[in-house]
């Protein structure tokens, strides 16, 4: 199976995984109790686990170099293609996940208040793609939707914690998802080389988090501001500095296998 | 636990209430079901789940401390386990938080030196490997805690006497994991240490924690494989991988032999552990396994382990090794080894930043509550 742009779109929804799954490993042993080390370390690892799925369905599929848009072609020295050559020797110009999932964590708020509203656009993404065409993204998805809807359920019941806790829990949980709003437009931004267009996947979102949000007791915010770039390799200032932490050691030793 | 290591005892728990219950007995002679320590781990939880369908009826039920006494030492000297609800002296229930808690606190702490590379883990499906690890290492902190809240403390109190310094951790997670590399040296040498120590505990006379530390010793066995396989993979590796395995290797070889614990002559607490049941062999007895395994694997990882006097006594069957710097050992474990003051602050860190997220989850449940009550019936 090969779409034009297929490459691209597997890269972005792998991206977003791969990233989520990298600011999510760097809470480790922080979290406010010992139950949420083990379910963020859980929900990290589900990510990474879409992650290598998406990438390494990403390196089979042919004629792969990336458009000039994102960066241009991969370097020589990131073929032969694999889950890992996409994860660590890609520049962050080539890089196409969602802004919203490269920025640094805040307080816990930031954690699950950013984790409710991603997942709450992967639970409909992952239930469409599960009735895909394309039989080996449509496995993958089916795998993963299991997954987001758990992660779904999980930041769901923290926003709601927080944000109908005590006064400084609703004021750092409205906080969150007043600075994480902006960035959740991107998710409905037009994304070529997929079966679904993201821009229907709105509603259901709108949805889900506009209902959590109430029960929160949290307002939900003005649509204005709607940075993006992310799909198109433009980023914001913090992702090269995640990468340049996930792939330092990997890139000091060319061609070593681990 | 992690160690034999830790410092001495605290004083000050409560009071168990209810020495109250029947009793389950364990077979005493249960046969070896397998090879090796997974082998004993196994044949420790045949012999549970055999004790929990036998009931034998204890002596004088509401007899006097002596025939309190008198019971719990024979349930000692048969080799069955003693129950929460078993009157027990206080020195043992005392002895037991110590070390439950401290386990614990050992799994909390040693998820740093090792989620210290997550982000840097140099392939995917190592950074897969390394999340799995740090949660498996939060499930042995949360199930060891609930362990010993079956001895009459919380888990509130355990974390405060951590975050306090009032009990200690291993003194192996006071060592910086400076390389790739000393992920896998952890996984082989640290955690093939705590297997070591951890497999007899699986019997321990105290049922709580024997069960605990049969869920432990599997997946602790699972992390040395994986830590073992890292090394090996970089011990074949370029001639920079190597050399990364190795100086690993060499930095963490001593402070897992010092993770038994003191030499015999010196261990202040063993006697009265070992007639409890809760230690089954000395801590000179569990460094000599611990050595003797070893050698064998660092020959099939193409390293070497950093003791030039380290060779086969054909006499005692066994290798003779040079012992680890005790006195390196008793400085680190009172607070001056390279990374205790940054493991303490960083939990510290996170235990006061959480506070808020606390005190909003109780807030919410009470207003979940206070809405159920609120409902006519």
């Amino acid at each position: 199976m090969s779409r034009p742009g297929l490459f691209d779109y597997l890269l972005a929804l792998g991206d977003d995984a791969l990233v989520t799954a990298q600011r999510l490993g760097e809470w480790y042993a922080s979290s406010p109790a010992m139950e949420e080390d083990i379910a963020l370390a859980n929900i990290a690892l589900d990510q990474l686990g879409a992650a290598r799925l998406l990438l390494s369905y990403a390196a089979e599929v042919p004629d792969t170099a990336l458009p000039a848009r994102t960066g241009g072609p991969l370097p020589v020295a990131a073929r032969p293609l694999d889950e890992d050559a996409l994860a660590y020797r890609r520049d962050d110009r080539q890089f196409r996940n969602a802004l919203l999932t490269e920025l640094p964590h805040g307080d816990f708020a930031h954690v699950v208040t950013r984790l409710l509203l991603l997942a709450a656009y992967q639970v409909p993404l992952y239930d469409r793609l599960a009735a895909a065409d394309d039989p080996r993204l449509a496995a993958i998805a089916a795998k993963t939707r299991k997954e987001v809807a758990y992660h779904l359920d999980h930041a769901a019941t923290w926003v709601r914690r927080l944000g109908d806790g005590t006064a400084e829990s609703h004021g750092r949980a409205q906080a969150a998802v007043d600075a994480l709003w902006p960035y959740t437009h991107e998710l409905f931004a037009p994304l070529a080389g997929g079966p679904i267009d993201p821009a229907t996947l709105r509603a259901d979102w709108e949805r889900t988090v506009t209902a959590v949000l109430a029960e929160a007791t949290l307002a939900r915010p003005a649509d204005g501001w709607a940075p993006g770039g992310g799909r198109d390799g433009l980023h914001t200032e913090h992702l090269s500095y995640l990468l340049a932490e996930m792939q330092s050691l990997h890139r000091a030793h060319p061609g070593a296998r681990w | 636990m992690y160690g034999n290591d830790f410092g001495p005892p605290d004083e000050g728990v409560d009071q168990v209430k209810d020495p109250d219950r029947d009793t389950a007995h364990a077979d005493a002679a249960a046969a070896a079901l397998g090879e090796g320590l997974l082998g004993e781990v196994a044949a420790a939880e045949a012999a549970l789940a055999e004790a929990a369908g036998r009931t034998v009826g204890r002596a004088a039920a509401d007899a006097d401390e002596a025939a309190l006494q008198a019971y719990f030492d024979a349930v000692i000297a048969a080799d069955q386990k003693i129950e929460p609800r078993d009157w027990m002296p206080e020195k043992y229930r005392r002895t037991l938080i110590r070390q439950i808690a401290q386990h614990a606190h050992s799994e909390i702490i040693g998820m740093q030196p090792e989620g210290n590379w997550i982000s840097r883990a140099p392939s995917l499906q190592r950074k897969a490997i390394l999340l799995a690890k740090v949660q498996d290492e939060a499930g042995h902190g949360l199930y060891l805690y609930a362990a010993a809240e079956t001895l009459g403390i919380t888990r509130e109190e355990l974390v405060e006497m951590l975050v306090s310094g009032r009990q200690k951790y291993s003194s192996i997670f006071n060592y910086p994991t400076l390389t790739w590399a000393d992920v896998g040296a952890v996984g082989w040498l640290v955690d093939g240490a705590a297997i070591v120590n951890q497999v007899p505990l699986c019997r321990c006379s105290y049922g709580p924690y024997a069960r605990a530390m049969i869920r432990v010793c599997k997946e602790e066995s699972f992390h040395q494989r994986q830590g073992y396989e890292v090394l090996h993979v970089l011990g074949h590796g370029t001639p920079g991988q190597r050399a990364m395995a190795q100086d690993a290797v060499d930095r963490w070889w001593y402070p897992s032999l010092a993770m038994f614990g003191p030499p015999d002559a010196d261990s202040t607490h063993s006697a009265q552990s070992m007639a409890w049941k809760i230690k089954r062999f000395s801590n000179d007895e569990l460094r000599q396994r611990f050595v003797d395994m070893c050698v064998d694997q660092a020959r099939s990882l193409n390293l070497t382990l950093p003791d030039p006097d380290l060779r086969w006594n054909a006499q005692r069957r066994a290798y003779d090794y040079t012992q680890p710097d005790y006195d390196e050992l008793m400085r680190v474990i009172s607070g001056d080894g390279p990374c205790n003051r940054q493991r303490m602050a960083f939990r510290r860190q996170a235990h006061a930043d959480g506070a808020w997220v606390r005190e909003a989850a109780a807030a919410y449940a009470a207003k979940r509550a206070s809405d159920r009550e609120a409902v006519p019936a």
